[in-house]
């Protein structure tokens, strides 16, 4: 197994970790959690075919990083706000109790 | 190398697996920011020095304490942050669906032959970085701006709520 | 221009570089590596570990001075081993850990803080050829380096299972991240400037001297001044000193986030805070004051890093007068400061700093126009958005009961 396949399948691991925690899970910080891993995962993905790819001097996988980073915090902020206005309204984060809409 | 690439990755996983499944909210985010520090300790491994110091920088500098704050403003008992461990049927179904996907990568990527093309980390220096970025990409970095402003704003007025809304952080 | 380059090699300039290859030049290739970078982290660790227990006498002896008494002078002679005095204290204290308290983190918080700060000293030039860790993002580095070492003010507050220490911990995080903006924001300038992150081509960026008495360093010029002062203080509330030192003061919540610490690792806090204004102040001389260069040509002759070392006693010196002299900022007033004053200032210096860029060209007869207008944008918002802050705020008018 060459070391690219070792950094994908490492990737995929934590990937994995990552869709588990955000399905059993049922705080909404740690499924939040658990989708900052798997956009982790993604991006180690990109490290890894930008070092072991063709052309690394373009800097693609580099750049995507770089802006997966920062949409990745942008969206951990929003989430983050929503749990806060969610415990405003149901006084716990649980979201099984976030039923209030359903028919 | 691979001895190096082996060990960050069993600390990065095995962090990240104990942080998730752990009951006391705080130390789960304190483990799971060491399992980010060595997803950066891997960028740095493959070349990608400034994707390194940025992941470090935004996850571990700000990310984190945006998610503890969350945490200790969600409390309903003030003395500690426990949940309760999920229940062994949810478990067991998102540890097989996990595990089928993590497995399907695997697999799939075990059987491809891929042709490795650099055998030295490539170097990517900052200003080429700086001049692709101004450059060709201008259109993305601009739109990023606009979102990470957008996204800025949006989270604080969700967060705030409205002046007649009762409080209910401790 | 640049004056004509003296002997740059002299003996006293290679002589750290001598000392080090005797330690490790006869040693194979990967292990010179490795034996050459543990003398670096050894030499850095003395060094910072000596400056720090000066620092606490000096900041004594020149508090004490500023407020006409002599200090601390029982100990040795004139008080120079008072330091060593209250290491001993600090060492001998009994280590109390509160019954629920959260043992591993509470143990992790000073280890962390201390390792963190302490990273952040790899990157910075401290003489010609005396640079620990030359990567191409160290300015990155550096900062990645000190926004981590935040976390661990959160496990401290939070590992004391005590309400208060937590919300103490809470405003210090709050101030930190707050001032985390306005020190990058004033460094974005040096970088666009000099066009790189790789801090020993910053100081290369800054040599030279106009008729050999007037250095080019970034301070001497308005967009350099600016993000100099705003750098310096951040820097004073990064590093939780006074007047930003709400967060550790002894009048608010006992100790703040340090309430439930006691002995080496209360002393392992403080430790910590001094790394991070020695790292800060070191940053701020390498991006602003010219790191290792010597002010005059003719001074050349002057080892680099005495020159390095010159500048940031000058700077630490500061922030000891600094905390002689102001009052401390309330939590809002501190935030305040940081959002509506420094950022705005910050953004506009960047503005300052690619007008002075773009500008470099212009003929003789328009330079005093460039240094007008430049140190029009710096001065004028500075003005006008410090009289917006402190609109309604007046000269105090005292009333008297007997009137």
């Amino acid at each position: 197994m060459s070391t690219l396949q070792m950094c994908l399948v490492l990737s995929g691991l934590i990937f994995g970790i990552g869709l588990t925690a955000a399905l059993a899970r049922s705080s909404a910080v740690l499924v939040l959690l658990g989708i900052e891993l798997m956009l982790n995962a993604a991006n180690l993905n990109f490290i890894a075919f930008w070092r072991f790819g063709p052309a690394p001097e373009t800097g693609t996988g580099v750049l995507f990083v770089l802006f997966a980073i920062a949409v990745a915090a942008a969206e951990a902020a929003v989430g983050l706000a929503l749990v806060i206005a969610l415990y405003r309204h149901q006084k716990s984060i649980r979201l099984q109790e976030a039923t209030r809409l359903k028919g | 190398m691979n001895i190096t690439l082996v060990i960050l990755g069993t600390v990065t996983v095995v962090s990240g697996a104990t942080a998730l499944s752990l009951r006391n909210i705080v130390r789960s985010v304190l483990l799971l920011v060491v399992s980010w520090f060595g997803i950066a300790a891997l960028f740095l491994w493959a070349g990608a020095e400034f994707a390194a110091f940025a992941q470090a920088l935004v996850y571990g500098g700000a990310v984190s304490m945006v998610v503890l704050f969350a945490v200790l403003l969600t409390r309903r008992n003030h003395l500690d942050a426990t949940v309760p461990p999920p229940p062994p049927g949810r478990l067991l179904g998102a540890l097989i669906a996990g595990g089928a996907v993590a497995g399907i990568i695997a697999a799939t990527v075990i059987r491809t032959p891929f042709e490795l093309a650099n055998d030295e980390a490539p170097s990517l220096p900052v200003r080429r970085l700086g001049t692709l970025l101004m450059g060709p990409q201008l259109a993305a970095l601009l739109v990023a701006g606009v979102l990470l402003t957008a996204a800025l704003l949006g989270a604080v007025v969700i967060a705030a709520g409205r002046k007649d809304d009762k409080e209910g952080a401790p | 221009m640049r004056a004509d380059a003296p002997e740059i090699d002299s003996w006293l300039e290679r002589l750290p570089l001598i000392a080090r290859d005797l330690l490790a030049g006869r040693l194979p290739e990967p292990w010179r590596w490795l034996a050459q970078s543990l003398v670096a982290i050894a030499v850095l660790l003395a060094a910072f570990g000596l400056l720090f227990a000066l620092l606490t006498l000096a900041e004594r002896k020149v508090l004490g001075r500023i407020q006409n008494r002599p200090g601390p002078n029982r100990v040795g002679w004139g008080g120079i081993l008072q330091p060593f005095a209250d290491g001993i204290k600090m060492l001998t204290k009994e280590d109390i850990v509160p019954r629920s308290a959260d043992r591993l983190l509470h143990f992790l918080a000073p280890v962390a803080l201390v390792s963190l700060s302490l990273l952040s000293l790899a990157v910075i030039p401290y003489g010609r050829r005396l640079l620990p860790l030359d990567l191409d993002s160290g300015v990155l580095y550096f900062f990645a380096a000190s926004a981590s070492s935040e976390l661990a003010v959160f496990m401290a507050g939070w590992a004391g299972r005590n309400k208060y220490s937590l919300l103490a911990a809470m405003r210090a995080l709050a101030q930190l991240i707050s001032y985390e903006l306005p020190l990058l924001l004033s460094v974005v300038p040096v970088v666009m400037i000099a066009g790189t992150l790789r801090p020993s081509e910053i100081v290369e960026a800054q040599s030279g001297w106009t008729i050999g008495i007037l250095p080019h360093w970034h301070v001497l010029t308005p967009w350099g001044f600016a993000g100099f002062a705003i750098f310096m203080v951040a820097a004073l509330a990064e590093s939780n000193r006074s007047p930003f030192d709400l967060p550790e003061a002894e009048s608010e919540l006992i100790a703040g986030h340090l309430t439930e610490y006691s002995g080496f690792k209360y002393a392992l806090f403080f430790m910590a805070e001094y790394f991070a204004m020695c790292a800060l102040s070191g940053m701020a001389v390498t991006l602003f004051l010219g790191g290792w260069q010597a002010p005059f040509a003719a001074l050349q002759f002057v080892p680099s890093y005495a020159w390095f070392a010159i500048k940031l006693l000058v700077l630490l010196l500061g922030f000891i007068w600094i905390r002689a002299t102001l009052p401390r900022l309330r939590i809002d007033q501190l935030m305040r400061l940081a959002w509506k004053f420094l950022v705005p200032l910050a953004l506009i210096n960047l503005l300052t700093a690619a007008f002075w860029h773009l500008s470099a060209g212009w003929a003789m007869g328009a330079q005093p126009l460039r240094w007008g207008l430049a140190l029009a944008l710096v001065a004028v918002p500075f003005v006008l958005i410090g009289r917006g802050l402190s609109a309604g705020l007046g000269p105090r008018t005292y009333r008297y009961a007997a009137q």
